[in-house]
């Protein structure tokens, strides 16, 4: 009786089981890559807000600081999103006929909330502290990236635990003068490692990579 | 073998959902359809004294001594507050007062109505409580900037005011001698 398959074909089968190994492996692969995409990560994605709120034009073009703005992040876990009457400070009189303000001036009127669609979401099992940051040397522009350049607020990091570990494993890399936390145009030094080095130390600074610093 | 594929769609799907991403819990901001207003921070019930709340200094809260405003401080001025109060003068107020409180900082320059400046002697003859009541309570176009401003930081920024104003009007013979080699010749004003 003749054979079904041609001897050749054990060739075949073998070359298929040493193949699946890199199936295997590239699927995995894939998967890593696709989760690390800004499709999965919305990093450098721009939201549409209810109005065009521009960062660059308020931080980058008039000087305003931060604070001026997210006044709490100096004391409190999350940085805080100025209320309708902040706009107004400045808005009742600048720009003050603007259609594109109209949402502003309609929630000042009405005492209606702004719903400004966030873009720097974490996850809900993980809790962020802004004050612990910034006061021990951690720019905003380390995270936010250089928003006085954005037109639209967009995420400037991926924001997955691999992001967040870098620091946290070496904050030397990253951390800045107290004087500088706040610039949003910083540049490290050269000698970010001799500097940052000082620093971690200067402010008490210990490497956290628990769980629980971030996971409680 | 069909369970077995059936196992694996399953295993895979699992991964997908984001439950603990996205708890049903609320974070600061975030909105729910409980009440009217969409807000899930609530503001205080009327009459609500939180810690820290209680007005028990009439000088600290209102820069009042009686009716009158008080030429005074109540907390102690010292380099630290008035580091503070420069700092948080350049967050705040040199947007439209600028940076030497002349009134004219950039959101001024742009249509906002100009301030007067620090340097006048109108201002320069308020006692300190007054400024104290200006930041609290705004003034003319001004508006208030006591949601945005801690009282300590109102008085440290008070504190700073009155350095400006000194500042600006000082003479030679104010500095002390040892002092003076630290001068720089002032700047060409355009």
């Amino acid at each position: 009786m003749a054979q079904t398959f041609h001897q050749s074909t054990n060739t075949l089968s073998k070359l298929s089981i040493f193949g699946a190994l890199f199936l295997v492996l590239g699927a995995l692969w894939v998967t890593v890559e696709v989760n690390r995409a800004p499709y999965v990560t919305q990093e450098g994605v721009t939201r549409e807000q209810p109005v065009p709120f521009s960062h660059q034009h308020h931080v980058g073009g008039l000087g305003i600081d931060c604070r001026y703005c997210h006044t709490s992040v100096e004391v409190s876990a999350t940085a805080g999103l100025p209320p309708t009457k902040t706009c107004m400070n400045c808005h009742s009189q600048i720009w003050s006929n603007s259609p594109t303000l109209e949402p502003v001036r309609a929630s000042f009127r009405n005492d209606t909330s702004i719903e400004w669609n966030k873009v720097n979401d974490l996850p809900d099992f993980v809790y962020f502290n802004h004050s612990a940051h910034v006061n021990h040397g951690v720019g905003c522009s380390t995270c936010h990236g250089r928003v006085d350049r954005m037109p639209l607020m967009a995420q400037a990091a991926s924001l997955q635990m691999e992001w967040c570990l870098e620091c946290h494993r070496h904050p030397e890399r990253y951390v800045r003068p107290q004087a500088a936390v706040f610039d949003a145009a910083y540049e490290p030094p050269a000698d970010q490692l001799v500097q940052g080095s000082r620093l971690v130390e200067d402010y008490g600074i210990h490497t956290r990579t628990s769980c629980s610093t971030c996971h409680r | 073998m069909r369970p077995l594929c059936v196992l694996c769609g399953m295993l895979v799907l699992v991964g997908c959902r984001q439950d603990m991403h996205d708890q049903p819990k609320f974070r600061p901001y975030r909105p729910t359809d409980f009440f009217g207003d969409g807000r899930s921070a609530r503001p205080q019930v009327a009459g609500t004294v939180a810690r820290g709340q209680l007005e028990e200094d009439t000088l600290l809260s209102s820069g009042k001594t009686g009716a009158a405003f008080a030429d005074a401080f109540p907390v102690e001025v010292d380099e630290k507050v008035l580091r503070r109060g420069g700092e948080r003068f350049r967050i705040y107020c040199s947007p439209c007062h600028g940076a030497l409180g002349r009134g004219d900082g950039m959101i001024v320059r742009r249509g906002y109505r100009q301030p007067s400046s620090f340097h006048v002697d109108r201002l320069r003859a308020q006692p300190a409580g007054y400024f104290f009541d200006v930041i609290s309570h705004g003034f003319g176009a001004m508006p208030d900037y006591a949601a945005q401003i801690p009282v300590k930081d109102r008085w440290a920024i008070v504190a700073y005011v009155r350095a400006l104003q000194l500042s600006q009007n000082a003479a030679m013979a104010d500095v002390p001698p040892d002092k003076r080699g630290e001068l720089e010749p002032a700047p060409e004003t355009p």
